[in-house]
């Protein structure tokens, strides 16, 4: 009964989406306030009977219905209650009914919150999402039915695939969706603009926390799945260049760019077309990044998909949003009015220059990941396009990107003064350069240039901290007027540095982890010792433990430090899922600081030794510390005052006697 | 500098950024593009010595054998050819004889492939596609590879 109410109330969804989707476009025609205000109770109650819907699959899951075929093919009642519930996202199905829930939870976010936008601007912009939304429900009323019933229900669900079976999988793919999905919101606004042919700085404003809050999600989303690849996939990388992972890191690319050119036009009215442009194309590459993992044309852990028909759904919905939108750019951008003058060095100008390269990063991204797919359409070769190609791209316009990112909040609006900001920049050039020195005189291993590598993140951080002690003039007045004006400054400004800081911590690990890890890969039997870096490691043996659903072959290490002293103790796994037959690799982590050692442990051999992989990686935790530290920058930017008291508009007089638009 | 001097540095500082991109990408695409190779394909394209490929198969049954220091040596097989292959290290979790598997490196020589990476992206449901592609091309692929992924386990449907 349950999984048919579920069903029932997605259709019922599907049925408002399209009252919703047609509704207010009528009434803006018409010039009908009461259609165009249809949209707002609507979207509220898609939002009831979508969530009802997503109910009805958890509680399926939750219990442990194999009566569902979903349920069946991906669950299974031994495991514990967080993969119970998280698996189901953890199968096509299940994961394009979380995205829907999450699109018609913004959508009924900016119906409640959204109060104090033009009625016309709110009206287009929730039909353009009710679009969207209706055609994922067609997609998976018609494609991927996650409520189909088996006659007779078996007594076992086939298990999820042990790989997501981790905490990773509670997060990771909420938290991408937000950012996903949390960019349809700029979308459809940019649309509702170019609809009405008119656009302004605050348009600007009210788009903008929905582009922070997208990308703050998105940020962590990566990371988390970064972090997640790291200790699960036995291999301790932290980023792969797969596709699948460059399909999520492109919609980033284009929603940063995003996050800075709104600003350029909410302060200056400058950079209308283009921002409309960005808003644009970063939901179309998050439209792509769901196209690429969940067509199965990419072959990787994430393709749950390999039904071509599905495949040619989801690219008939690609054409229609991305071609539909980019025609209507086309037309009718150039009716936007032309915004505000200013010099090249300025912070526009740097604001320009920011969006210049992480555009042409993310262009070169798209190209490295897609280029494959062409070639085989075309010719039928079949190439893999791996990392070298992106690090000898990505790298080489990430890094003038990074040098000049201290400069930009320190240069004015409008014209800057690019000898000042540097004066001001000299004490963080200075560290910089110690720290290349300093690089240098500890590490003689490694590439000659990771040094520089170091300098720039040193440079970025400190010229985050640059910005802040400026602005609160901290060691130029007393250091209570400093305490006072630093709690005075606006928290959009402190958000500006902690998220730029936090660019540099990552930089930092990555380059310190990819200059100076190590590794060592030998087969070793109880009572044998492996040294790596200042630690020794002494294997003390294997033994057996049994898990809720799972067996597990433990070895038990424990590591020291060169002179003996005790630091702890590792306990990698061979993990194996009797309902798949499957293994995978548990890795131990040790972490010391901000540095880690890695263990992974291969098959036994049948005389008892075991093949390990051991990595020291020094400063890794770091990657994933600079996303927590965007993350909170991103945060204190969306508390900040200006975004909570909502954009200016003219006198309630003047707007009633307005007529409506 | 008036509005249009300005427009036009903006546009040429981007087709300039622009520009760069696009020798960046030539050059890597020039230096590091990997083609994927079945078994026939090797011996029927003759595969220089020394190009890195990817080699894509199944893993012939009892041809694993392992040596010392992780070394081991397997060959690699499409029905119709077979290539041997060396690898030291850890093999991954789902490697198995008479499964899917892709191996990246390159020919010496004497014949053999020198793999640098062997890749197990795929579950034991799932082979990879490339694999999948190039077995149906060389009239060895069996629809019970598809079954096998689609079947339950413990019969429990019925």
């Amino acid at each position: 009964m349950i999984p048919e109410l579920g069903h029932y109330a997605l259709m019922l969804a599907l049925g408002l989406a399209l009252i919703q989707g047609t509704m207010p476009l009528v009434g803006m025609r018409t010039n009908d306030a009461v259609l165009m205000n249809v949209a707002s109770p609507v979207a509220l109650a898609q939002f009831v009977f979508v969530a009802l819907s997503f109910a009805a699959l958890a509680e399926c899951y939750v219990t442990s219905d194999f009566s569902v075929l979903n349920v069946y093919e991906n669950s299974n009642s031994a495991m514990p209650l967080i993969y119970r519930f998280s698996s189901l996202w953890g199968n096509h199905e299940g994961s394009m009914m979380l995205w829907v829930f999450i699109l018609v939870f913004f959508g009924a976010l900016v119906a409640v919150f959204g109060t104090n936008l033009p009625t016309a601007l709110k009206a287009n912009a929730l039909a353009v999402q009710a679009w969207i939304a209706a055609a994922f429900y067609l997609f998976i009323l018609i494609t991927s039915n996650p409520f189909v019933r088996i006659a007779e229900a078996p007594l076992q669900g086939r298990d999820l695939n042990p790989i997501l079976q981790d905490p990773g999988l509670a997060f990771h793919p909420p938290m991408l969706y937000l950012g996903y999905v949390g960019f349809s919101i700029s979308f459809s606004f940019a649309i509702a603009a170019l609809l009405e042919g008119r656009i302004d700085a605050a348009w600007a404003r009210w788009v903008r926390p929905w582009v922070l809050g997208a990308w703050m999600c998105l940020t962590v989303g990566i990371a988390g799945g970064s972090y997640w690849a790291y200790y699960e996939l036995g291999w301790g990388g932290f980023w792969f260049w797969d596709p699948v992972e460059n399909a999520s890191l492109m919609p980033w690319l284009a929603g940063t760019a995003l996050l800075h050119s709104a600003v350029v036009m909410e302060k200056r009215g400058a950079l209308k077309v283009w921002t409309i442009l960005l808003a644009i194309v970063a939901f179309s590459l998050s439209l792509i990044g769901t196209f690429l993992v969940r067509s199965g044309v990419l072959t990787s852990v994430h393709a749950f998909a390999t039904d071509p028909t599905r495949g040619i759904f989801i690219l008939a919905i690609l054409v229609v949003f991305i071609g539909g939108a980019l025609s209507l750019y086309a037309w009718r951008a150039p009716l936007l009015r032309q915004g505000g003058l200013f010099a090249p060095i300025s912070r526009e100008g740097a604001l320009v220059f920011n969006n210049l390269f992480l555009t042409t990063a993310c262009a070169t991204v798209f190209v490295g990941t897609l280029y494959p797919l062409a070639l085989e359409a075309l010719t039928g070769a079949k190439i893999s396009v791996g990392p070298p190609f992106f690090n000898a791209t990505f790298g080489p316009l990430f890094i003038p990107l990074m040098a000049v990112m201290p400069f930009g909040p320190l240069m004015g609006w409008k014209r800057g003064d690019l000898l000042g900001a540097a004066q001001r920049l000299l004490a963080a050039a200075m560290l910089a350069c110690i720290a290349i020195a300093a690089a240098y005189a500890i590490e003689h291993r490694g590439p000659v240039l990771a040094p520089f590598g170091v300098g720039i993140a040193v440079f970025v951080m400190a010229g985050a901290a640059t910005d802040v002690a400026e602005r609160t003039m901290i060691l130029r007045v007393p250091l209570r007027a400093a305490v006072r004006r630093a709690m005075g400054l606006p928290r959009s400004a402190w958000g500006t540095a902690f998220a730029h800081f936090g660019i540099g911590v990552t930089l930092l690990g990555i380059v310190s982890v990819t200059a100076w890890g190590s590794e060592r890969i030998a087969e070793i039997k109880s009572g044998d010792t492996l040294d790596i870096g200042h630690y020794r490691l002494s294997f003390d043996g294997l033994f057996n433990r049994a898990g809720p659903n799972y067996r597990d072959v433990v070895g038990r290490f424990t590591v020291r430090r060169a002179g003996g002293e005790l630091v702890g103790a590792m306990e990698p796994s061979r993990r194996t899922f009797p309902a798949r037959n499957m293994a995978t690799t548990e890795a131990a982590l040790l972490t010391r600081g901000v540095s880690q050692l890695y263990l992974s442990l291969g098959d036994p051999n049948p005389d008892g030794s075991v093949p390990v992989r051991l990595y020291f990686k020094p400063n890794v935790v770091m990657i994933w510390l600079g996303a927590v530290f965007m993350f909170v920058g991103g945060g204190l930017s969306l508390s900040d005052r200006r975004l909570r008291v909502g954009a200016p508009r003219p006198a309630r007089a003047k707007a009633v006697l307005q007529p409506a638009e | 500098m008036t509005r249009k001097q300005r427009r036009l540095g903006l546009i040429g500082g981007g087709l300039g950024v622009l520009a760069i991109a696009v020798a960046l990408m030539l050059n890597g695409f020039r230096d590091s593009i990997v083609f994927f190779n079945s078994p026939s394909d090797v011996v029927e394209k003759h595969v220089e010595p020394g190009t890195r490929i990817r080699l894509g198969g199944l893993v012939k049954d009892g041809s694993l054998s392992r040596g010392k220091d992780l070394r081991v040596r397997f060959e690699v097989t499409d029905g119709n050819r077979q290539i041997p292959v060396t690898y030291q290290g850890v093999l991954p979790d789902l490697f198995r004889e008479g499964q899917g598997v892709v191996a990246e490196g390159a020919l010496d020589g004497g014949g053999v492939f020198n793999a640098d990476t062997i890749l197990a992206k795929h579950d034991e449901t799932y082979m990879p596609k490339e694999v999948a592609d190039a077995l149906k091309k060389s009239g060895h692929w069996k629809d019970d590879y598809a079954q096998r992924a689609a079947m339950p386990v413990g019969g429990a449907s019925k």
